[in-house]
């Protein structure tokens, strides 16, 4: 017996002295060294904790962690789920999965920067916001001038929704001057002329609106000097009690004519002159950024899932699903009462192990996250990075942080360690 | 324990061995050592010693093209004294690289620090060691006390000023001025009026790499300097005075005059945040009409220029220095590169003699993508006018000039990304009308980060 357990232990030592020398020992001085203070030779007690609670950062990171940690496993789950079942039916379905399945193949950091391009704010370089800038202009396309304004002094002020007014009336002889600024040059049709002042004459109210900039510089503010260009295809309202009484466009040169009944209104130069263009959306701004990296971690991670599940749907017994097909179930009956309940095992197999892949996730935080928003995306594994080493170099705090994630992934672990003995004794 | 005793044993056997023959190659190479001394163009200004047969080891954060310019300089050292110099770039975080480099018992001979808080640190605890007589005198004769004292902890002189970064530069698309019919701004209410002009030609005047945050540091501390003095950035700068003061108060609001008007920002403060720094500057000579008329950074913004666009340094990009705000000096900001010897060694204190020479600030400014604070270093050196005016400038300021003042600050303040001052100040850009409120946000993060409440 005796020699039996020497020989036993002979066996195991190797086993041993890895994992106490890789994991043992780590942990244990993890929680040691969190017992200190930064510079690692003053003894703290729990203070450090204390300090990883009152932060406000780390309590962002301890929710964020959450969000994370309910939201990203269970859509990845749902997806894979999804993709698994409908590719079981098409005929083109391995191929499908290479396509679904192909993010694993890239690393973390590279996922990340492919999607710090996706959702770049400029529609002109992130994907995201092109497409939907894209669908955005189709229904309200741009202005002709987007970002001109008047120019400070002239007699339009800005009035409601980006609109200018005048804030004298418009009188049937004198001619309204409407200068506007901040539009570059090169940006004008090459049809532009140059400005002109309206004839006057007639029972008609007229105007010119213009460039009040000329190139090169040395204009006069609110004078047509020569070199301004007239701005054409503008559109000119006039306005009395709030009512549009009449309207017209302004010509190549930049005059306008409206007809007597404008006499005694204000002209408005309606926004959808200087509309800009969409910019789409603040990806990772920070309400989105979270949001926004866990889409970043789906698209890696639901080939994963799909590829578990369909393992576990090659397993699924063709007779039962005949059986109910016989029995006049439909599809999504099926789906629900029959392969949903035989794929469970698989699915907790495949949530369990996502939750502790999500608990410790970091690198796609750390790349995608600019620095204006990184404290809004902060999880725990990041805020023990930076703290430990990036900057705030107190490893007292960072143990402390190790620790407590320690803790959270200790419940699911110790679930999933049940899970597989049941699931030996079976 | 045995077998290590053994293997120290092993390693002084050939370290010993090593050194015989190094010294046997140092014999026979002595006869022409004589005249390898001297330079081609035998324009050498100081006398270095015999060291053949010695490896040097050199540690600094350079790559590419800076480490091929760094190497050719030491090259010109081998050439003189017989050593051998090997490069060793640390990556990005020096003082972590160096720190375990000299823990574990190898540090390099000379490093050179971007940072005179890490000098400081490093300093105290006795990792570095004081210049000799011979670089005493080098820097005595070539160096304002300004400069000097950038080497200096609590008296004594450790390092020698390399290389310098000039902060305070604008730099401009000449034609985006052109068009506009605007000349250089001297002041800050010139620049805001000259900002204004380009607005109205239809140009976003100001660039601004809001996404990183440090340029937004070099922001503040150009206005701060020129605005407030020298003195209140010291103090400042040490956290002797707290960034609740009314100094800074000023300052910020003089910035939110430029950071509130969406006009005045390409994209607005808004697209400003989105911006990164090498986008700033891509976007300020890129198109017509460009993306931005001005950008501000130092004078590394050249290379940015030169490798993401085609816009040529001297016609199509130009620059002018930081305006003078509030009736103040126009600022002269500063980065330096500091060599300080790790070895009290005869090679490490030659090559410190050396580098505080001009002959060897003269080989990487002919190179381009460096300006000496060397003030006997002849101004003709320079490729080019526009680095020229940068390092004339540079010089011109005397000792006027400050430190960075990010850089000098604990790094956990003033140089880590989304925390600190990078943070703080990129909250400020994305609402400017809360002057009070960035106070009280540097305030509360500076006294964390300096431990002195």
């Amino acid at each position: 017996m005796r020699t039996r357990f020497w020989v036993a232990a002979l066996f195991l030592l190797p086993a041993l002295v890895l994992l106490g020398a890789l994991v043992v020992y780590p942990i244990g001085y993890s929680i040691v060294r969190s017992l200190y203070d930064a510079r690692g030779s003053g003894f703290v007690g729990v203070r450090n904790y204390g300090t990883v609670f009152s932060d406000p950062g780390t309590l962002t990171a301890i929710k964020n962690n959450a969000v994370w940690v309910v939201v990203a496993p269970s859509i990845t789950t749902a997806l894979g789920l999804i993709f698994a079942v409908l590719t079981e039916r098409v005929r083109w379905g391995t191929a499908f999965k290479l396509v679904v399945f192909m993010p694993m193949a890239i690393s973390m950091l590279a996922a990340g920067i492919i999607f710090r391009l996706v959702y770049e704010q400029d529609p002109n370089r992130g994907v995201a916001n092109a497409a939907i800038a894209g669908v955005h202009d189709v229904f309200s396309p741009s202005s002709v001038y987007p970002g001109a304004r008047p120019r400070p002094g002239a007699d339009l002020s800005p009035s409601a929704g980006g609109s200018y007014t005048t804030r004298s009336t418009a009188r049937a002889g004198t001619p309204a001057l409407l200068p506007l600024v901040g539009i570059p040059e090169t940006n004008l049709p090459s049809t532009a002329q140059q400005a002109a002042a309206p004839r006057g004459g007639g029972s008609g109210v007229t105007g010119t609106v213009w460039l009040d900039f000329r190139p090169g510089g040395g204009g006069r503010p609110g004078v047509i000097d020569p070199g301004e260009k007239g701005l054409k295809g503008v559109t000119v309202q006039a306005v009395r009690g709030g009512r549009v009484v009449a309207s017209a466009r302004t010509a190549a040169d930049g005059t306008f004519t409206l007809p007597a009944t404008a006499a005694g209104a204000r002209l408005r130069l309606p926004a959808s002159n200087f509309a800009a263009g969409y910019g789409g959306v603040d990806w990772l701004g920070p309400t989105l950024v979270t949001p926004s990296i866990i889409g970043a971690y789906v698209w890696m991670w639901a080939g994963f899932a799909m590829v578990l599940i369909a393992a576990g749907l090659a397993g699924v017994p063709r007779e039962l699903l005949e059986a109910a097909r016989v029995d006049g179930a439909g599809e999504w009956q099926i789906f629900r009462r029959i392969t949903v309940p035989l794929l469970a095992p698989v699915l907790v197999v495949v949530l369990v192990t996502l939750m502790i892949n999500v608990l410790k996730i970091f690198d796609l935080v750390y790349i995608i996250a600019p620095g204006a928003t990184q404290n809004n995306a902060m999880v725990l594994a990041l805020k023990l990075y930076l703290t430990s080493f990036g900057g705030g170099d107190d490893q007292g705090v960072g143990s402390a942080i190790s620790v407590l994630l320690l803790l959270l992934v200790l419940p699911v672990m110790v679930f999933n360690i049940r899970r597989i003995r049941r699931e030996r004794r079976r | 324990m045995r077998t290590s005793r053994t293997a120290h044993a092993a390693l002084a056997m050939t370290a010993v061995a090593a050194l015989i023959l190094g010294a046997a190659g140092c014999g026979s190479g002595s006869g022409k050592s004589d005249n390898g001394g001297q330079s081609p163009g035998g324009q050498s200004s100081v006398k270095l010693p015999d060291l053949h047969g010695q490896h040097l080891e050199l540690a600094a954060v350079w790559t590419g093209p800076e480490q091929q310019n760094m190497e050719k300089v030491l090259a010109e050292f081998e050439k003189r004294t017989g050593a051998k110099v090997t490069f060793t770039p640390t990556g990005d975080s020096e003082s972590t690289f160096l720190g375990t480099k000299i823990e574990g018992g190898q540090p390099p001979d000379v490093a050179l620090l971007a940072q005179p808080g890490v000098l400081d640190q490093f300093a105290q605890k006795g990792w570095i060691k004081p210049v000799g007589a011979g670089v005493q005198a080098q820097l005595t004769a070539n160096y304002s006390q300004g400069w000097q004292k950038l080497g200096a902890y609590n008296g004594k002189q450790y390092g020698v000023p390399f290389k310098a970064a000039n902060k305070s530069l604008i730099w401009y698309n000449t034609a985006a001025f052109q068009a506009a019919g605007v000349s250089v701004p001297k002041t800050w209410a010139d620049f805001l009026k000259t900002a204004q002009t380009i607005s109205d030609s239809g140009v976003p005047p100001v660039s601004v790499g809001g996404a990183d945050g440090w340029p937004l540091t070099d922001w503040f501390e150009n206005v701060y300097l020129s605005q407030e003095g020298p003195q209140k950035y010291d103090q400042l700068a040490q956290h002797r005075i707290k960034w609740t003061d009314p100094s800074v108060k000023d300052a910020l609001t003089t910035l939110a005059q430029l950071f509130g008007k969406d006009q005045l920002l390409a994209g607005g403060h808004k697209g400003a945040l989105q911006t990164d720094f090498p986008k700033s500057v891509a976007q300020t000579f890129t198109g017509n009409p460009p993306g931005a008329a001005m950008v501000y950074e130092g004078d590394f913004v050249a290379g940015f220029i030169t490798s993401d666009t085609k816009a040529k340094i001297g016609t199509d990009a130009k620059v002018f220095p930081y305006p003078a705000v509030g009736g103040g000096k126009p600022p002269v900001t500063v980065g330096a590169d500091i060599a300080v010897a790790l070895k009290d060694t005869k090679g490490a204190q030659a090559l410190l003699t050396f580098l505080a020479t001009p002959d060897a600030a003269r080989i990487w400014a002919q190179q381009g993508g460096f300006l000496s604070p060397d003030k006997s270093l002849d101004l003709s050196v320079y490729p080019d006018d526009v680095t020229r005016g940068i390092a004339k400038a540079l010089i011109d300021a005397g000792d006027d000039f400050r430190f960075d003042m990010s850089d000098q600050a604990p790094a956990a303040f003033g140089g880590t990304k989304g925390e600190g001052e990078w943070k703080d100040l990129q909250d400020f850009l994305a609402n400017p009308g809360d002057v009070a409120g960035a106070q009280k946000a540097l305030e509360a993060d500076a006294a964390k980060a300096y431990g002195n409440g």
